[in-house]
């Protein structure tokens, strides 16, 4: 792994020494996506400019990509969400909600013996497809399931 | 707010199962304060790094819609009881978080 890629994590934001490394040669672009904050994706206000954006543009359907959500949630706040992916090579793990005002979520890469697993918690605006996106040796794979979100549940 | 992590470390098999909590309100930036009926500033965790004995093992980026107090579980093959896991996030206003735990 690249040393210099944890110096960068740790001054996030400072673009500026960003672009002299890049000017200067020790960065590839492509390895600037995970030390920089993806603005535009996460900004997104569709799912298909937002996985274009988080680089899953065109990704292809996968049975491979194991999604576990409930299938009702009474709190839209606290949705939890457990993905496995069983694409060999898996390095990449996105989360996006179609519904959701800003559709993506989180993008997680895993190295070093990270197993291409995540368990976490989101929020849903309301009922919508819960989109994971993987990437495995270049190439993006996608897969959904829907949550029904409650609105106002009363959560009896 | 109460700023804190909580992190657990445990075996199964060959593979540590890691989990961990941060205290943070992820503030989304689309809620109005009731009594102001101001817009309430985002205020959210947005980059998460986790390493295993010092190598990075996982590297998020997080967008508001990470539910309060967030919670992740990763899982790390090949590690033993012993090694040690540790997880920096920040925030974006410039909130550091970091805790560490060794595998049990």
């Amino acid at each position: 792994m690249n040393p210099l890629r944890r110096g960068f994590l740790k001054s996030a934001g400072s673009f500026g020494a960003i672009a002299v490394a890049i000017g200067a040669g020790l960065l590839k672009p492509g390895e600037l996506l995970a030390a920089t904050w993806n603005k535009v994706a996460f900004t997104a206000t569709n799912v298909a400019d937002a996985m274009k954006e988080a680089t899953y543009g065109g990704a292809a359907e996968s049975k491979d990509i194991l999604i576990k959500v409930p299938e009702i949630a009474e709190n839209g706040a606290v949705v939890p969400v457990e993905v496995t992916s069983k694409i060999p090579g898996t390095t990449n793990i996105a989360i996006f909600v179609d519904q959701n005002q800003n559709p993506m979520i989180a993008d997680f890469e895993f190295s070093n013996g990270a197993e291409p697993f995540i368990s976490t918690r989101i929020k849903m605006n309301k009922t919508s497809q819960v989109r994971i996106a993987v990437k495995a040796g270049g190439k993006s794979y996608t897969q959904s399931k829907e949550v029904k979100v409650t609105i106002g549940g009363c959560g009896g | 707010m109460a700023e804190g992590m909580k992190m657990r470390a445990t075996m199964q098999g060959d593979v540590a199962d890691v989990k961990v909590l941060i205290n943070h309100d992820m503030e989304t930036g689309l809620r109005k304060d009731p009594k102001t009926e101001k817009l309430i500033p985002a205020h959210f965790i947005n980059e998460v790094v986790a390493t295993w004995n010092g190598k990075t093992v996982l590297q998020a980026q997080w967008g508001y819609a990470i539910s309060k107090n967030p919670f992740i579980g990763f899982k790390v093959k090949g590690a033993k009881a012993g090694d040690k896991i540790a997880v920096s996030a920040v925030d974006n206003l410039g909130g550091k978080f970091h805790d560490e735990v060794v595998v049990a």
